[in-house]
């Protein structure tokens, strides 16, 4: 990987007003911390602060990996879906989950690091994915579940990445959170349409609810006071809100929600809270969280197993997609598209 | 049964032929996801086996009721080709069986589309569609044909482990009027030997047929994976006799 200096030496435009001088200098992080303070967009060829880059690598490629492992819980169902609509709408679902990973690879790209190069980090188990899809779909209301609470959370969460400082990652935000939202209601109806159906899919959905709630609360991440990266991530403006503002949002925005699906939230302590004007909530069950974020959660071994074994498997298409670019590099004729 | 169609007959036995196509091939495609190659191939499976699905809803809903037609059958009475139920196998197959469909429907939705049956509205749109499915077939055909000398030999046990299936598409579909059959198989042929030795590979040699005569698929006799494909996509559906979903 070429060093963020290396990059700036060929007095590339840059977003912020570069100091003269040689690159890295203090003068360049008084005014990335300049541009920062004022809400200009870091652009790939700017300089920027090592750390930054590599808090970005780390959180976009995870942000990738999830949506590539996601697809996984989902596509569990596309060949059992019940009806030719809902199949269809699950299909392009998971379709735009892969394109989801693939604007994001390419975000992570622009830090100078390679596709290929975080797949295998993925495959090593060396980068994480988001603890959430290590959660089994046991029934067709899962498929709900996933799209109105995992992808509600992801969208709480996701939102104010579409104002990050690092501007590939945002924008591909913007793009990504208008199609979540569209998924997101697509789950909550498909979950309404069970809970008013009859009482064996009510029952369903009530049952997906129960299992998919608490994980999904806990995709917001550690409680503040435990989480390692957000004071400086918060600096950054690559997180705009903490873990638990984003969580109680999200808790705010659900409950009515699940009202009007006719559908209960298994927390005994929910209710609301007039003084904070906000739902108290239940205390989330940390140790679950963190023995599936160590690996020991209910899919892991088999979500990991099963991307290793498709890109394994397709190593030798992958092989002859470059065989045949490298002899035909010189056709007018097409086929040279890998 | 021989319907001439006109504005009010909906040939029955052809909506269901070429929806069970689109429906099968589609199903096929689905399982995917998840599995394959590369993400981009993730993508352009999932659109495929999507463009494909849309077809089998407009077809299905032109012969009765899509979820039931889809869901309530049994094997003996869907109308498909025996080779779109073909399972996926390894990529080479999976793009073996897009090769020779794609290319098929291309030609015969470009006829339809061409013609003032009763489905040439849904082969205007859905030739646009095979035209994409086919070129992606091709390149496909061809990176793997010239491509490593594996993946040459798995293309080449690909096109011939399904060339068997073949001959069944130009049997003439009941309720399908204004094809020249004979002339689409001369069509289709050139254009499949023509991918073949562009990809350096041989064009199969065997019979076109299986044990199974020519048209057995189109006639409800399917071959054994096609009762297992089924169960899995059916069984919810049939789990909730009247449910609503």
């Amino acid at each position: 990987m070429a060093t963020a200096a290396a990059r700036d030496t060929a007095g590339s435009p840059t977003a912020f007003d570069a100091p003269a001088g040689p690159v890295g200098t203090e003068a360049f992080q008084r005014a990335f911390d300049a541009a920062v303070a004022a809400d200009e967009r870091i652009e790939p060829r700017d300089w920027m602060p090592d750390a930054y880059r590599a808090t970005l690598v780390r959180q976009i490629a995870q942000h990738a990996h999830s949506e590539i492992i996601g697809m996984q819980p989902e596509a569990n169902w596309i060949t059992r879906a019940p009806s030719l609509r809902r199949k269809a709408i699950l299909m392009a679902k998971v379709q735009d989950e892969a394109g989801h990973g693939l604007y994001l690879y390419s975000a992570a790209e622009t830090l100078g690091v390679s596709r290929d190069e975080l797949l295998d980090k993925l495959h090593a188990g060396r980068q994480k994915y988001s603890s959430i899809f290590n959660y089994p779909t046991l029934a067709w209301a899962d498929v709900g579940a996933i799209g109105w609470l995992v992808d509600g959370a992801a969208i709480t969460n996701q939102v104010p990445l579409c104002r990050c400082s690092y501007g590939p990652y945002a924008r591909a935000m913007v793009r990504i959170c208008k199609e979540e939202s569209f998924h997101q209601r697509q789950g909550y109806e498909l979950l309404l349409a069970l809970s008013k159906g009859t009482p064996e899919q009510h029952a369903m959905a009530q049952d997906a609810v129960d299992r998919w709630w608490w994980p999904s609360l806990m995709m917001f991440g550690p409680p503040d006071d435990e989480s390692q990266h957000s004071a400086q991530s918060m600096a950054w403006k690559i997180k705009r809100h903490s873990n638990d503002e984003l969580r109680q949002r999200f808790v705010d925005i659900c409950v009515p929600q699940a009202e009007s699906l006719g559908l209960t939230l298994p927390d005994p302590d929910l209710r609301w809270n007039e003084e904070r004007g906000h739902h108290d909530f239940g205390a989330i069950d940390w140790s679950e969280f963190w023995d599936v974020l160590k690996g020991n959660g209910p899919c892991n071994e088999e979500r990991l197993s099963r991307r290793r074994t498709a890109h394994e498997e397709g190593a030798w298409v992958r092989e002859a997609a470059a065989a045949h670019a490298a002899k035909h590099s010189n056709d007018t004729t097409g086929a040279t598209r890998a | 049964m021989t319907t001439t169609p006109s504005a009010d007959t909906v040939p029955t036995a052809a909506a269901l032929a070429l929806g069970d196509d689109a429906l099968v091939l589609s199903h096929r495609l689905g399982e995917w996801a998840g599995h394959a190659p590369v993400l981009e191939e993730e993508v352009a499976l999932a659109n495929i086996a999507l463009d494909l699905l849309g077809q089998a809803r407009v077809l299905l809903s032109m012969a009765g009721d899509e979820d039931e037609l889809a869901f309530l059958r049994e094997e003996r009475a869907f109308r498909n080709l025996q080779l779109v139920e073909q399972p996926g196998g390894d990529f080479a197959h999976t793009i073996a069986r897009q090769l020779y469909f794609s290319v098929y429907q291309h030609l015969l939705y470009d006829r339809l589309a061409s013609g003032d049956g009763p489905f040439a509205p849904l082969a205007g749109k859905a030739v646009k569609e095979a035209a994409y499915h086919r070129d992606h077939a091709e390149q496909w055909t061809l990176r793997l044909g010239d491509g490593t000398d594996e993946s040459h030999t798995r293309m080449q046990r690909a096109v011939d482990a399904l060339w068997r299936f073949t001959g069944e598409m130009f049997q003439p579909v009941e309720g399908i009027d204004g094809i020249d059959w004979p002339r689409l198989e001369s069509v289709w042929r050139e254009a499949v030997e023509d991918v073949l030795g562009r990809a350096t590979l041989t064009v199969p040699d065997g019979p076109r047929s299986g044990a199974w005569r020519a048209g057995a698929g189109r006639q409800g006799l399917h071959t054994e994976p096609f009762g297992r494909m089924l169960a899995e996509m059916q069984h919810l559906h049939r789990s909730h006799p009247g449910a609503t979903w």
